[in-house]
Order: C-alpha cells, then structure tokens, then sequence
C-alpha cells in the first residue's frame, strides 16, 4: 500500500473518530437511539456523502466502499421486503395456513393457481445451474410475453390515441370575431390570446416535429422550412429537459448539503 | 450580518466567474473541478445565509391544489410513494404538503409504494408530519398505510379491479376487512383523486396508463425534475396538474401557506430550496456562456491562424 493512501486513511479515521466523539455528546435525543449510537450514525452518514461526493475529485476506494455499500444495502432491503410483503402477503395466505399462522397473517382461502408464480421463480433461479440454465429462459419468456401482452394496448391507448386526441385543439379559442378579441385583449396565463397562443404552438410543433422524422420527401422549401422549425421544437424540448435535470441533480446537492451543515456540523438551525 | 454574508458570497462568486471569464479568453482550459467548486460554493453560500425566494403557484400546480379544495370532505385520496432516498430531497417535500392539505380538508388518505425503499419514506411523513400535526388522525379510520408491493405495473393491474387481490392486509398486518376505510373501497376506481410521487419506472408514468386512463381516475403526478418533461404532455387530459421537481414542491408549499394559517410556521423544505437552486443556476448558466464565449474565440482564432 502507498504511503499516501496510508496516511489518507489515517486522517479519516481519526477525523471519524473525533467526529463520532463530537456527535454523541451533542447530538439531541429522540429517544429512537442512545446518543453513542446516534452519534455514530450522523458521522457515518457524513462520511458516506462524503465518500460519494469525493468522486468529482476522482475515482479512489472511499467512493468505491460508499458504492458498494449502497447498492448491497438498497439489494438486501428490496429482497427483505419483497419476501415479506410479496410471500408472507400474498403468497401464504392462500396456499397454506400453517405458513400464514407461523408468520402472523390471516389465511385468506385455498387458490390453487397461486402455486404457479413460485414454480415460475425457482425455474428462473435455475440461471446459476451450470447445466440447467436453459430452464430458465421458459419463466423469462413468460415474464416477457405477459409484460409486453399488458402493456401493449395501455400504450396505445395512453401513449398513442390518447396524445392523438390532445392535440386535436381549436386554433381560435372562444373565437368572437377581431373586435371582441382586441377589446378583452390580455397577456394573463388564463387569457384567451395565449390559450390561442398555446394551441397553435402545440399545434406546430407536433407538425413540424413529425415533418423532421419524414425522411420519404427531401427538406426544401416550405417542407425545409416546417423540417427547419421541427429541430428547433426539439432543441427546445431537450433544453427543457436539461434545465429540469439541472433542477433535480441541484435539489439532491441541496439535500446533501443541508444535512452536513444542519445534522452533522450543526451549523444552520 | 447574514446580509454582508451574502454580500461577500456574491462578490467572490461574481468575482471568480469573471476571472474564470478572463482565463478563458486567453485560451486557456478551465477544469472541471473549478465548475463544481463553484457550484459547491454557491448552494452552501445560499444555505448557510438563508437566501430565499417568494414563489407564487403556477397553473399547473394551482389546478391540482385547487382540486384538493373543491374536493368535498372525506374524499378518497390514494398517495403512492414511488422513490427512494435519492430523490427524497426533491420529492419528499411535494408528498409531505399534499398530506398537509388533504388532512386538513378533512380527506381519507391511503398510502402505498411501488418502490420498496417508498416504504421507510412513507413511515418517516408518518412519523414526522401526519403524526405530530394531526394527532385526531385515526389509524384505519383517516389514513391507512398499505406500504410496499412488488410487481410494478402487475400491482396496478390488480388494484384497479380489486385491491384485496394484492394486499390482503395493510403493512402491519391487518386485514383490510377490518380497516373501516376499506368498507366502501373495493378498487382502486374508487379513489377520488391519485397522487403518485416519483421519477423512476414504475412511477407516476405508470399510474397513468394503468390507472387513471382506463379507471377513469384523476391523477395529479408529484415528478422528479428529471421526468417532469416526460409527463407534462399528459396534461391537461390525461393529469389533471402535476408537480414539477423541486419548483412545483415549492410552489405547492407556498399555496399551503397562503391559504391556511396553521401551516404558516411549518418547514418548508421545498421553499428554503429555491435559493440555493437560483444561486447554482445562476453559477451554471454563466459557465455556459462563458464556455461558448471561449469556443468561439477559439474558433476565431483557429480561422484566422489558417489565413
């Protein structure tokens, strides 16, 4: 090991140490755990974020614990849960009570068809058998066959007709005539010029937007111009998107850093 | 002495960046660890000097708060947390506002998650909002915690016909029989309004075409940032509003606010948010220009050196 990866851990650890000291005398009970453990738990947390954030720095073996620690811990929690809620909940409860006694829920009744989704799922284990791997693969075409089969007509209802109807909008909304419009003339979000205003760009963009994915006819003239018009829809949307992202990965940061300066350094009330 | 904080945090960040400015029309790269130091320091600056923001409720936002208002007392509300502690921060906030306002409306609420971590955040609005500020609320009677259910989109298949099909019993093991706000529930048509929180899959995308299109139930989506561009095409007709990342947790809470007095002295984690989320992307925004600024320039250069 590295003299400097030596000494690194050492600061860490004694850092942790200090820390962890600092905490449990500080830190205010909730009576959920005593404050040696509280303690420990805002310091390790600490660290964690920490550990993870380090990697903006670079890639080093803090962040790879912090990693893997995550994904173990978030596995055995799906796991854990899954077992008792998808088991013990469903599962039992109508296929045995002994099973349902044992574990404290109430048996539901005998459905003998609930037997099926567990032999489904010790097939798809049959995976980490060297030879009966190919087992496997008749619970993965179920899975695939009956997740495609329902999802199939919500998609082309919600994702196709659906969108279809929403962008079937009037172009002139509570049209009165030019006099009526000019007169009850507003910029308000709720106004009857941007409603219009409103229509006609979804309108627009979703034309030209489809015009700029229509490669049977050449982008010239007025086509050009409509396939022109479509990029730029689309450069909006993806602006949209990025700004948005910005605004999510920026709320985790301020979610981070909020517990640092608040929880662990107790520098903001 | 919080002004002169953030008078000082301004001036170095206004300063770096015109120095940064400077650097980079000399040609010169600028590392990417600066670009995080600087944002870094801009959200920290913004937290640590309370820099806060008045919002107002957008549209979007305002239909779904005034659905829960118009809505009569005792309505059926169903909440589905479908995140985990990554995207706490951002949406955590929406969901703890949205059970505010449904309580104390006098709603029924219903708790579920198709996310299994959802399970300890749902605890936690539990524990430390619905708890604390509405000790009347009655287990079984005004809210009922379902919790976690693997399966995805399969769990919403079922409950749209039958609820007792996918949980027999709530998450602590009740028989829903016995849970009094499940005597007139059988599926999950009969909510009045659905609220599902998230930004992964399965996730407010999925209540919506498994759901609410053909249940024919409202749906106001809680969204993550990163997906809010993703849902909005759904609105008008297919959500009713919907909750854009942080901004829309914002502006949901200061709805609350507005309109309800008890509620004027709660966190708002949500608002308190939003300068620290101006300060960064002030800080970002000035980078891209910078970053453009330098591009062209190199390109001028690079132009003229070829003539």
């Amino acid at each position: 090991m590295r003299r400097i990866t030596l000494i690194v851990t050492a600061v860490v650890v004694v850092l942790f140490i200090i820390s962890w000291i600092i905490k449990t005398n500080t830190v205010p009970e909730d009576g959920t755990f005593r404050p040696f453990i509280q303690g420990f738990l805002v310091t390790f947390a600490a660290f964690l974020t920490l550990a993870i954030m380090s990697f903006l720095y670079r890639d080093n073996p803090f962040y790879k614990f912090a990693e893997h620690l995550y994904v173990g811990v978030s596995a055995a929690y799906a796991m854990s849960l899954g077992f008792w809620t998808t088991l013990v909940g469903n599962l039992f409860p109508r296929i045995s009570q002994n099973l349902s006694d044992w574990f404290g829920v109430p048996f539901l009744h005998y459905e003998w068809h609930f037997v099926i989704p567990p032999i489904l799922g010790i097939i798809l284990l049959m995976r980490l058998s060297p030879k009966g791997g190919w087992i496997s693969r008749w619970a993965l075409a179920f899975i695939v066959g009956t997740t495609a089969g329902l999802n199939l007509p919500r998609f082309l209802r919600s994702d196709f007709i659906e969108q279809i109807s929403s962008t079937f909008l009037p172009l002139l909304v509570q049209w009165q005539g030019v006099g009526p419009f000019f007169s009850n003339f507003s910029l308000a979000a709720s106004g009857q010029f941007i409603a219009i205003l409103t229509n006609i760009t979804i309108f627009l963009g979703v034309l030209c937007g489809l015009i700029y994915f229509f490669f049977s006819k050449e982008h010239k003239g007025v086509f050009g111009t409509a396939s022109r018009f479509g990029i730029w829809v689309l450069m909006v949307t993806f602006g949209a998107s990025f700004g948005y992202t910005v605004m999510g990965r920026i709320s985790l940061l301020v979610g981070r850093l909020t517990f640092l300066l608040k929880d662990w350094l107790g520098i903001i009330s | 002495m919080t002004n002169i904080g953030v008078y000082i945090s301004l001036l170095l960040i206004f300063g770096g960046l015109l120095a940064i400015l400077i650097y980079s029309l000399k040609g010169r790269d600028v590392d990417r660890r600066i670009i995080f130091l600087f944002v870094l320091f801009s959200v920290a600056s913004a937290i640590i000097f309370h820099i806060e923001f008045e919002e107002s409720a957008t549209p979007i936002v305002k239909k779904v708060f005034e659905f829960v208002e118009n809505l009569p007392p005792e309505s059926k509300i169903l909440i589905s947390f479908d995140f985990d502690p990554a995207m706490k921060p951002e949406v955590h906030p929406m969901a703890n506002a949205f059970v505010r306002h449904a309580l104390v409306k006098g709603h029924k609420l219903y708790l579920m998650g198709l996310w299994p971590q959802g399970q300890a955040l749902m605890t936690e609005t539990i524990e430390y909002v619905l708890k604390p500020e509405f000790p009347n609320a009655v287990y079984g009677e005004d809210y009922v915690m379902l919790g976690y259910k693997a399966g995805n989109e399969g769990v919403l298949n079922v409950i749209i016909t039958d609820f007792r099909k996918m949980y027999s019993t709530d998450a602590h093991g009740t028989s829903l029989d016995s849970i009094p706000l499940f005597d007139d529930v059988k599926s999950a048509k009969d909510m009045d309004l659905i609220f599902p929180v998230g930004g992964g899959k399965p996730g407010p995308k999925e209540w919506i075409l498994f759901v609410g299109d053909p249940g024919n139930v409202p749906i106001a989506p809680g969204l993550a940032a990163v997906v809010a561009p993703l849902i909005y095409p759904y609105y008008p007709r297919q959500a009713i509003g919907l909750l854009g990342g942080v901004k829309g947790a914002a502006e949901y809470e200061s709805e609350l606010k507005k309109n309800y007095k008890e509620f004027e002295n709660v966190e708002t984690p949500a608002l308190q948010m939003m300068g620290p989320q101006t300060m960064a992307h002030i800080v970002i925004m000035a980078f891209i220009v910078i970053g453009n600024i330098g591009f062209f320039r190199a390109r001028r250069r690079k132009w003229q050196e070829g003539n």
